[in-house]
């Protein structure tokens, strides 16, 4: 099989069988370790990183290694219009680099699209500003059919910064299309203008919000958001949005729980509840780097050798 | 010197014309206007103008064209050939150069330069305050005395409404229009565009339509405090549209204008985070655009504006977020507008009256219409002829246009200036 889509920017490059594929993939990845050794034997695979990130790209540059491909990192800093290099300068240096995939992280959302005009190279988006973030929601989509042994009908709350969550966004677009019932919930504030359109259902309150659900995901607040007015204080966040014992109260008694990382515990989470059982927060990184190995081998083959399994 | 176009359809809203006629120039003034065919003995020239329209030159109120200061952009020279090339004749400059033209010294700089390179007539607008920064009054006086014709921010908002109440009342001395670019900057916050399910998705922060409502209702509310007139640029919603049809009624001194590409864009053309696609106000949804479209139906839009806005590739081709705001214009606005005639929004007629007599009113400018002793500024143009927009075709030194690659109808064949050719059609 291969990709109709050259690049990875968006969920939506991927089709169902697309992403059943990469699935399948990676689960064979992560359950057989000599599997996919030399699948990308002398291959190159560049990460460039706009925005410090530590798990994402280590997640990448492992997932390269594993498959036999080599990775270089290469780092960015500020914005273009700063530094007085357009993006096609980088981009052009970069492509005379010859790498076979390109893996980028930008702090703009839509950066990566500015690339995928100008390069020929395969690019796979580790996140854009706001924006998306797949590679995360397939991994957490993996994680989820792993605890719950499916998919269909899951009901999945998001809470927290929805307004500025790349990952929020993949989740939200993949969880549909793969037939799940993506919820959010967070301050009238932090949740972005006319996402009811995208057919999703808003709470403002976590207490009601979190009853009958099977995952809840929580997302990171940055702190930045406070001096923009997008929530009064961490204080009254935690009161409201962090989960808690007293919030666990309220759900399902095998509703599982997740989170992308960085975490802050005490602020979105509790301590204790990040390490609970109900916690799969280690199990995203493991899948991480399954998902991830799945991602590069299908690009980096150009879907051109089949794979028997 | 003596000119004769002939065989050309006539059309002069100001005066009321819509007629085969031939013109006489001489000496750069229309000498005469007939149904009968004119003389082509002893003329230097006579331009052929059969199956074509012939009508007052087009008026932009609302350009940019960057020099002093950003010369890689657009240069009095670039922007007046590409005005001509577009059917333009008279086009007024906003003051964000650098140095800001918030002095009579640069608007004898501008004035000098458009004297020496322009091929068009070059109306400089001045800046409302020093330096853009809506801080203190600009010499508004002696910036009309050096051949300003407006005072304008544009680009950056007035937030101080007692500045701007200050301004209205001391340009009322000198009958100076003020023209407002309506956005609250403190609600437009870092939004980049349209904010609704476009930006949602894309995850770029939003520029809500309120920003513009808020800044249009504030400057009616002044300028019925102070009897002077604001004109508000490009502007992009159903609010604003509501407001100022409302006060129009109410006989307050309000005029307006809307660009093309608001009314021809709208923000899910983002899509692919292209940068020209990013303008101040942004593109907006549908709804919007229809309300534009009636607007301009039932007169309550005066005139049209290009708002071309230059910008090179190193201020566009970057992240979508950073990008400079604003697209060029001059080179499409006519077979753009001319759509609106296809979709039944305007007349003829009623369109040239909006690239002509009524900016030329607002204005305050002795052009607009082929009155006997008026300057002959025409514009000759095919309705029908078929064109492809293509961006290396351009005379603009910048390439920044959103309409790429568009199919239209209609093609200036001749452009005259003070009766002139100042461009022709190869």
């Amino acid at each position: 099989m291969g990709f109709k889509s050259k690049h990875i920017l968006s969920i939506q490059d991927l089709s169902r069988n697309d992403i059943s594929e990469i699935l399948k993939l990676a689960k064979k990845f992560k359950t057989s370790q000599n599997f996919g050794k030399n699948l990308l034997n002398g291959k190159t695979v560049v990460t460039l990183f706009f925005e410090p990130s530590t798990r994402t790209r280590s997640s990448f540059e492992m997932a390269a290694k594993r498959l036999g491909a080599s990775s270089i990192n290469l780092s960015g800093s500020g914005s273009s219009m700063v530094k007085g290099e357009t993006l096609l300068d980088t981009a052009q240096n970069i492509e005379a680099m010859n790498p076979d995939i390109l893996i980028i992280r930008h702090f703009s959302s839509g950066a990566p699209y500015v690339f995928s005009k100008m390069l020929k190279t395969p690019i796979i988006n580790a996140g854009d500003g706001f924006h998306e973030h797949p590679s995360q929601a397939l991994l957490d989509l993996m994680t989820i059919e792993e605890a719950k042994g499916k998919t269909t009908g899951l009901k999945v709350l998001i809470v927290g910064d929805i307004a500025h969550s790349r990952v929020a966004r993949s989740n939200i677009l993949l969880l549909k299309k793969m037939g799940a019932r993506p919820f959010v919930c967070g301050p009238p504030t932090l949740i972005p203008p006319d996402l009811k359109k995208w057919d999703i259902d808003i709470s403002y309150d976590l207490q009601s919000a979190i009853q009958d659900k099977d995952v809840v995901m929580m997302l990171r607040i940055q702190e930045e958001r406070q001096m923009q007015n997008q929530f009064s204080t961490k204080r009254e966040y935690v009161k409201y949005y962090g989960l808690t014992h007293e919030t666990l109260k309220y759900a399902k008694k095998d509703m599982v729980i997740m989170h992308p990382g960085p975490l802050n515990r005490g602020t979105e989470i509790s301590p204790e509840i990040a390490d609970s059982p109900h916690s799969l927060i280690l199990s995203q990184v493991v899948n991480g780097v399954a998902v991830r190995m799945a991602l590069l081998y299908l690009l980096g083959l150009g879907g051109k050798v089949e794979v028997r399994h | 010197m003596k000119c004769v176009i002939k065989n050309g359809f006539v059309i002069d809203p100001a005066q009321n014309i819509k007629a085969k006629k031939d013109i006489l120039i001489v000496d750069g003034k229309i000498q005469k206007m007939s149904s009968e065919k004119l003389s082509t003995k002893n003329c230097d020239q006579v331009i052929d103008a059969k199956d074509r329209i012939v009508c007052p030159g087009l008026i932009d109120m609302h350009t940019h064209l960057r020099e002093p200061g950003f010369e890689h952009k657009e240069t009095i020279a670039t922007g007046s050939k590409a005005a001509a090339a577009g059917g333009f004749t008279s086009i007024a400059c906003m003051a964000n150069t650098d140095p800001v033209n918030d002095n009579a010294y640069i608007t004898q700089f501008i004035k000098l330069k458009a004297e020496q390179e322009a091929v068009v007539n070059v109306y400089p607008i001045g800046a409302l305050s020093k330096g853009l920064q809506g801080e203190n009054l600009s010499e508004i006086g002696s910036l009309k005395e050096a051949g300003c014709i407006a005072i304008s921010d544009d680009g950056n908002p007035v937030m101080n409404s007692y500045l701007m109440r200050k301004a209205l009342d001391y340009c009322r001395h000198f009958n100076l229009p003020i023209i407002s670019h309506c956005e609250d900057t403190h609600l437009v916050g870092r939004g980049v565009m349209n904010e609704g399910l476009h930006s949602t998705a894309l995850g770029l922060r939003g520029n809500p339509t309120t920003s513009e409502e808020i800044m249009v209702a504030r400057d009616i509310a002044l300028s019925e405090l102070t009897k002077s007139h604001v004109h508000f640029a490009h502007i992009s919603t159903e609010a604003a549209v509501r407001l100022i049809r409302d006060a129009k009624k109410r006989k307050v001194r309000v005029s307006c204008e809307v660009t093309p590409h608001h009314l021809f864009l709208t923000d899910d053309q983002v899509s692919t985070y292209d940068t020209n696609f990013k303008m101040a106000p942004p593109l907006r949804g549908k709804e919007e655009q229809n309300a534009l479209k009636k607007a301009l139906k039932e007169g309550v839009i005066d005139t049209f504006a290009t708002d071309h806005a230059p910008h090179s590739v190193l201020e566009k081709q970057i992240e979508f977020e950073n990008a400079a705001y604003g697209v060029i214009g001059l080179e499409t606005a006519l077979p753009l507008t001319l759509k609106l005639v296809d979709e039944k929004v305007l007349s003829l007629e009623k369109l040239i009256e909006k690239w002509t007599v009524n900016p030329a009113r607002i204005l305050g400018l002795k052009k607009g219409t082929l009155k006997k002793g008026w300057d002959a500024d025409i514009t000759i143009f095919d309705p029908k002829k078929s064109i492809q927009i293509h961006r290396d075709k351009l005379f603009s030194k910048s390439k920044n246009t959103p309409f790429h690659g568009w199919k239209l109808k209609g093609q200036v064949i001749y452009t005259l200036v003070g009766g002139k050719i100042v461009f022709q059609q190869s």
